[in-house]
């Protein structure tokens, strides 16, 4: 269980606290293996192989990641080298994450770039294209999971749903107005609506 | 200003903006990211947005790597660097400093039920993303079935994604989809 000794100023419960090269190589093998999502390699890293975290601190970091606005991978860069090496280790962990990737996207953006009109590349594009869209249909599925029984929850989702994707309003006003409701609905109302 | 110069300034604009609107990670943004870049800017069709994010996922890295090549595809290096500092610069800041604070509001009522609330919402955004993203590859039979059964695949069987998205890449490739 987490408990005093889990607070982010103090060194881990577990293992040596890594330096910056390490910081850096550790999401460096991260960004290369990563595919679809990086977050479960992100825990094998640094839970399982180099014992940064304990598994129940690794969650908390997680939930923080996951609740600030921004790529997950990316924040968990900033918590996680900045608590270990201040602004230096959060920079290297950021380095370490994205230097092969973007290296990679860049390459990949070329050859796409190159050889998009030829007819065989266009059509292995069409179907690539369409698996993709298949993955994102089956993220949004398993990440709703949780609002099964949720009537509050899943008429906020719809609501969302319905301004962005039907009546195309743009995300900025969208969330203005979401995000507040949204809040206000689930103060007042969750135990009602809660299974 | 030269047309790079001044796209990749837009470019750094528009992804920091988004930055701050990513709850629960980049796939919430994705219909803004679509409307800015191509029905506010024009810098591309749907199609190729779809395709940009069908390589991006296919690549190795983190899911915000459709922002780089989006980046990429508008204004060359200095837009690949200008969409990846903007999407990661204020969230990173944030990060940073939230970070140092956190486990004071763990266990927050505000904090649950601000927790509870963005959930739902970015349900709502990711199946946006979805409805745009498959409106946007799919032009006919071919493709709407590779689409259906890459959903009914990946929802039931523990296949890789990749090996999925390479399937259909070459069923593509052999003239069977379009």
């Amino acid at each position: 269980m987490p408990n005093e000794s889990s607070h982010p100023v103090s060194p881990p419960t577990v293992g040596v606290p890594p330096t910056c090269l390490q910081l850096f190589s550790g999401f460096f093998g991260i960004g290369m293996c990563g595919f679809g999502g990086v977050l479960p390699w992100a825990r094998r890293m640094v839970v399982d192989q180099r014992a940064w975290l304990s598994a129940a601190e690794f969650t908390d970091m997680l939930a923080l990641c996951q609740f600030l606005p921004g790529p997950n991978i990316v924040n968990m860069t900033m918590a996680l080298g900045s608590r270990f090496r201040g602004p230096a280790g959060a920079l290297s962990a950021f380095l370490g994450l994205m230097t092969a990737p973007f290296i990679i996207i860049i390459l990949l953006g070329m050859v796409y770039g190159r050889y998009a009109e030829v007819p065989a590349v266009r059509h292995a594009f069409a179907g690539l294209a369409a698996a993709a869209s298949g993955l994102i249909i089956t993220m949004a599925i398993k990440i709703s999971a949780p609002l099964r029984g949720n009537w509050l929850g899943i008429g906020i989702a719809v609501l969302a749903f319905a301004a962005i994707a039907v009546a195309r309003v743009p995300m900025l006003p969208t969330l203005l107005i979401l995000v507040p409701l949204a809040i206000l609905l689930v103060w007042k109302f969750e135990d009602r609506f809660r299974r | 200003m030269s047309p790079v110069v001044s796209d990749s300034g837009s470019l750094a604009l528009i992804m920091a903006q988004l930055s701050f609107l990513a709850i629960g990670g980049i796939n919430a943004t994705l219909p803004e990211m679509q409307r800015q870049v191509v029905d506010v800017h024009h810098w591309m069709s749907a199609e190729q947005f779809a395709s940009l994010y069908a390589l991006a996922q296919a690549a190795p890295g983190p899911n915000m790597l459709v922002t780089t090549l989006v980046g990429w595809q508008v204004a060359g290096v200095a837009g690949a660097f200008a969409a990846t500092i903007g999407i990661c610069g204020p969230s990173c800041v944030l990060s940073y400093f939230v970070a140092a604070i956190w486990f004071r509001f763990r266990h927050a009522t505000w904090r649950r039920v601000l927790q509870q609330a963005l959930t739902p919402v970015t349900c709502g955004l990711v199946f946006a993303a979805a409805a745009f993203l498959a409106q946007a590859t799919t032009h006919n039979v071919g493709t709407a079935l590779v689409m259906l059964a890459s959903t009914i695949v990946l929802l039931l069987t523990k296949v890789h994604p990749l090996v999925v998205l390479g399937v259909a890449a070459a069923l593509g490739a052999g003239g069977l989809v379009s």
